[in-house]
């Protein structure tokens, strides 16, 4: 490893260097502060340490990674994501029983996997990255292991990432068995050599990793996990499952699928597009019978997977920058989302009943407005960030005439608005009895206050002028 | 840059009335009614300076216009212009602003601030509808006066609110979205075909296209027009929404959210995609008069008083579509006339109704009968545009109304005819609500008092407008003669034959005088 590498590896050194500290930290003495500042200050350090990367003129390291514009950009994304929950979890965690600094040690580590996915050229870096990102959830989401759900989403999740990562496992196999190689470029190079039978197995072993992500994605159909473990994790682990997990998987897909050409193929094509508008209409569909705000965003989330996918499989010149601003949209809107959802919650259980948020507008007015941004943000409703998201969603679809798939797009996206209104005519309505309930009896702590701030503001930035991030989208992908 | 100042100083005063709230209750109120009629007084100035100056050659189509670029990558600009047209409707916009400001001056307690925060950000985002020349930004402006006024409905609305809030948003979101695919398919459509990529209005016009194409596209712009405006069977939204909003909110409903969707027929369906348009005339002719027709029996089998006028205004808004499909310069202006006298005659009718329920706590129409007994001036204005609303000659609605028809008969004689039905109609059902509700023994025993000097000057000032455009309806038509010959003109523009295009009258100087007298004098 030359010096070189080892400076474009540094922000994933800070990462995997910092969850060490926070161990000893905890081994001299348990202080929740302490651990906290070491967690934002390793997650800040780290985020101060990619423009560096940008200053190499070789940004690959080993065979395993390649720090390019892209990966960095989606690492910033992912690191000010981990920064924003990390604020948001401060308050929450505080109020909570038991032991709390292995949290920031579990956060860390989720933040450094799905980190090391998006920088990944390789199946080995892929996998290494999933499993670590995997595991961190395993643990997270059973934290709270005194509440039943918490641990019944944990196994729920731990057999099904299991059976997903032995799906991705036999599907990189029978790529690495036609192709020989399992770095991606080349992959992408060798694939046209394949005569018909090799290309057979090369195109199932591509399905099985398209099902292995399907899972970690949460598309439909393998997105029966996603409702439960929503529900069950603790607030801000599902708004880590919500935003980082899935913006990394994403991040990833787009990156391999985009480097090999999958238009190329009919049939990767189709099991795509049928993903997409099972998705889109199932996630949608299916949230309209929730009547948890947890579970609402769980089948939400589903149906954004798909309208993002839709772009995906456009691959028109606009799909990169399409699929990436509505990737930023939509984790920005949920991180609020959840964000106010955190704030809710008190140590008893979360504050993920719809009667929870009756007349919060009254009661909070500054909360429930941040939740009706976000919402209508999901909702792709102007002055938010969704709404250019979804714009270009639909453009993306739109110039490459995939009519069908963009007429799904926007007709369920208008189902989806009904149960987004849902929350918000709870929060708008008169509430049953003043003073009552979860909601109003928790208080806003400085870090909370000022994460909310930040994402409301950029959601509402990214509307008005979008044309930076839009400018700087393009150049990632060479 | 004046159209920025006005809509984003609405905005601003929207925001400041919100904060004001905390001062006291007065001052969300009179902010909103400054700011509005600073924006008015602005307006007619405008209006005052460009009446009948508005060359067609030597300005080009636009009497101001400003343009930026906001989202360059995909070719989107910050571009607003206004001929006369968009004059015509922004001063509306404002003049009805104040009215649901001055309506709602006492009716509205709760949450004050909140309520004209609200008030505001529909009204400069309808603003923005009326002057946004570049689509991605009409777009932005449409969607936007969503929100707020959903707000306006669910929070201040009354028993069934939530229901008629949520199908609104719903109904009109639905519209919103299948625009959106029109747009980016011409934007596509456009740039394919001759390498730029543009939303900008003027560039899209006479986009080259196959015949198929135009019509999906078409239909896309239209499912969110025809949804606004309302088109039978897409109208189902608007007797909710109006019967269950606030006065305010059934004001500015009524008077330009429904009128956003016939501006958006005139100024982008037709001009955007002429030949389908063409196809498709016959069919909305007869939709439009299938609207009038059903729209007034409806209006008359309603026992809930503010209902009754809702449907009214499906009946109303059919004759718009008529004289927008027939596409002729005399249709056309009745059209626009049809809008400005509906928009102030149902308004006033829905704030007739506040105020009534305000006094009697109920919209049965069972309820009421021999109110004139008790409130004379309430009534006697209220008969007024009740006649108003049928079409009595001499108020603006009647100048419209047989401006409509007169254009419609170039087009289509039968459906013409079928849609005079809609005026004998209208006085039945004009009538029997006013015999219903006013006239007759005071059998309840009502004791009420009656209008307040507030209430008299919003409905005298509207009253007086009404005689205004049915007097001397030169004052509008020469406003917007020039944009709908300019409109027509490029439409005939694109096209090889337009039968309904070549009326005699339409062609000459006087065009716009020789129906506008008819219609003062008969």
């Amino acid at each position: 490893m030359t010096r070189a590498e080892l400076v474009v590896m540094l922000p994933f050194i800070m990462l995997a260097a910092t969850p060490v500290a926070v161990m000893l930290a905890i081994t001299l003495r348990r202080d929740y502060r302490v651990c906290t500042a070491l967690t934002l200050l390793g997650l800040v350090l780290a985020l101060a340490m990619l423009p560096v990367t940008l200053s190499q003129s070789s940004r690959e390291s080993t065979a395993l990674f390649i720090v390019d514009d892209y990966a960095v950009f989606y690492m910033g994304l992912l690191l000010a994501t981990a920064i924003v929950l990390a604020l948001l979890s401060y308050r929450y965690l505080k109020v909570q029983t038991g032991d709390r600094e292995e949290f920031w040690i579990l956060l860390l580590l989720a933040t450094l996997g799905s980190s090391v996915l998006v920088a990944s050229r390789h199946f080995a870096s892929l996998f290494l990255g999933l499993e670590i990102l995997s595991v961190s959830l395993y643990a997270l989401i059973g934290y709270q292991r005194t509440r039943e759900i918490a641990v019944e989403a944990a196994i729920k999740y731990l057999v099904l990432a299991a059976v997903s990562t032995a799906f991705l496992l036999f599907g990189m196999a029978l790529v690495y068995g036609e192709i020989g190689s399992m770095e991606f470029a080349q992959i992408a190079a060798l694939r046209s050599h394949l005569g018909d039978a090799e290309r057979a197995f090369f195109i199932a072993g591509l399905a099985l990793i398209v099902v292995g992500a399907g899972y970690k994605l949460a598309v439909v159909p393998f997105h029966m996990w996603a409702a439960d473990v929503y529900e069950g994790a603790p607030a801000p682990v599902t708004a880590l499952v919500a935003t980082m997990s899935k913006g990394g998987m994403f991040a990833l897909l787009l990156r391999f699928f985009t480097q090999i050409g999958f238009r190329a193929d009919d049939a990767l094509f189709w099991i795509f597009t049928a993903v997409a508008i099972a998705s889109m209409l199932a996630g949608n569909l299916l949230a309209l019978l929730q009547n948890n705000v947890k579970r609402i965003l769980a089948y939400s989330s589903i149906a954004h997977l798909g309208y993002l996918l839709t772009a995906f499989i456009a691959s028109g010149s606009l799909a990169v920058t399409a699929v990436t601003f509505y990737l930023v949209a939509y984790v920005v809107a949920s991180a609020g989302a959840f964000g106010v959802l955190i704030a809710l919650s008190g140590p008893e259980r979360d504050a993920d009943r719809i009667e929870d948020y009756r007349g919060l507008f009254w009661s909070r007015p500054w909360l429930a407005g941040v939740l009706t941004a976000m919402l209508l943000s999901l909702a792709g409703i102007p002055l938010t960030a969704g709404f250019v998201g979804k714009f270009y969603l639909v453009a993306a679809g739109a110039q490459t005439s995939l009519w069908a798939l963009v007429i799904i797009l926007v007709t369920t996206s208008i189902i989806g608005l009904f149960y987004y209104l849902r929350i918000i005519v709870a929060m708008f309505s008169q509430p049953a009895e003043e003073g009552t309930g979860i909601a109003v009896r928790q208080v806003l702590a400085p870090p909370e206050a000022a994460a909310l701030v930040v994402v409301t503001s950029l959601a509402v930035w990214l509307s008005v002028y979008p044309s930076p991030l839009l400018h700087i989208i393009p150049k990632l992908v060479h | 840059m004046i159209l920025t100042c006005l809509i984003v100083a609405i905005f601003g005063g929207g925001i400041l009335a919100w904060i004001s709230s905390r001062w006291g209750q007065w001052w969300p109120r009179w902010i909103s009614l400054g700011v509005l009629s600073a924006s008015l007084i602005t307006l007619i100035a405008l209006w005052i300076k460009y009446f009948g100056r508005a060359g067609v050659a030597s300005r080009g189509p636009w009497l101001i216009e400003i343009d930026r670029a906001w989202i360059p990558q995909l070719g989107i600009h910050f571009h607003l212009a206004m001929d006369g047209l968009s004059l015509m409707f922004l001063v509306l916009t404002n003049f009805v602003g104040i009215i649901a400001v001055a309506a709602s001056w006492s009716s509205v307690k709760e949450r004050v601030g909140f309520f004209h925060f609200n008030l505001l950000w529909i009204l400069a985002a309808i603003m923005g509808v009326f002057v946004a020349v570049d689509l991605f930004l009409f777009y932005f402006f449409w969607e936007m006066m969503l929100v707020p006024l959903y707000f306006l409905i669910g929070i201040w609305g009354y028993e069934n609110r939530t229901y008629a809030s949520i199908k609104f948003f719903l109904f009109t979101q639905a519209g919103g979205v299948l625009m959106l695919v029109g747009i980016l398919g011409l934007y596509f459509v456009h740039g394919r075909a001759t390498g730029v990529y543009t939303f900008n209005y003027s560039e899209l016009l006479g986009t080259p296209m196959a015949e198929w194409t135009a019509r999906w596209l078409m239909l896309g712009f239209l499912a969110a027009f025809a949804i606004k405006l309302p088109v039978v069977p897409l109208h189902t939204w608007l007797p909710d929404a109006h019967t269950q909003a606030p006065t305010a909110g059934s004001v500015i409903l009524a008077g330009l959210v429904l009128k956003a969707g016939a501006y958006g027929m005139i100024r982008f369906l037709v001009p955007l995609f002429p030949d389908a348009a063409l196809d498709f005339q016959t069919i909305a002719m007869a939709i439009a008069v299938v609207s009038i027709l059903y729209g007034a029996v409806l209006a008359f089998a309603q026992t809930d008083i503010k209902r009754l006028v809702a449907y009214t205004s499906v009946s109303h808004m059919g004759f718009v579509l008529l004289g927008i499909f027939a596409w002729n310069e005399i249709a056309l202006q009745g059209a626009v006339m049809i809008m400005l006298a509906h928009a102030l005659s149902t308004g006033a009718l829905f704030i007739i109704v506040g105020d009534l329920q305000q006094r009697i706590h109920t919209r049965d129409i069972s309820q009421m009968e021999g109110l004139w007994a008790t409130i004379p001036k309430m009534s006697g204005l209220a008969l007024f545009f009740a006649v108003a609303s049928l079409g009595l000659p001499g108020l603006g609605n009647f100048v419209g109304e047989f401006l409509v028809v007169l254009g419609a008969f170039q087009s289509n004689l039968p459906l013409a005819v079928l849609a005079t039905l809609g005026l004998i109609f209208s006085a039945v059902y004009s009538l029997w609500m006013v015999q219903a509700v006013f006239q007759g023994p005071n059998t309840h025993q009502w004791k009420l008092p009656d209008m307040s000097l507030r209430e008299a000057a919003i409905l005298l000032s509207m009253a007086g407008a009404l005689i205004w455009f049915g007097l001397y309806p030169k004052t509008v038509l020469s406003t917007v003669k020039d944009s709908i010959h300019n409109l027509q003109q490029s439409v005939s523009n694109s096209q090889t034959q337009m039968p309904s295009a070549t009326l005699p009258l339409g062609d000459t100087p006087a065009g716009a005088q020789g129906p506008s007298d008819s219609g003062g004098t008969k």
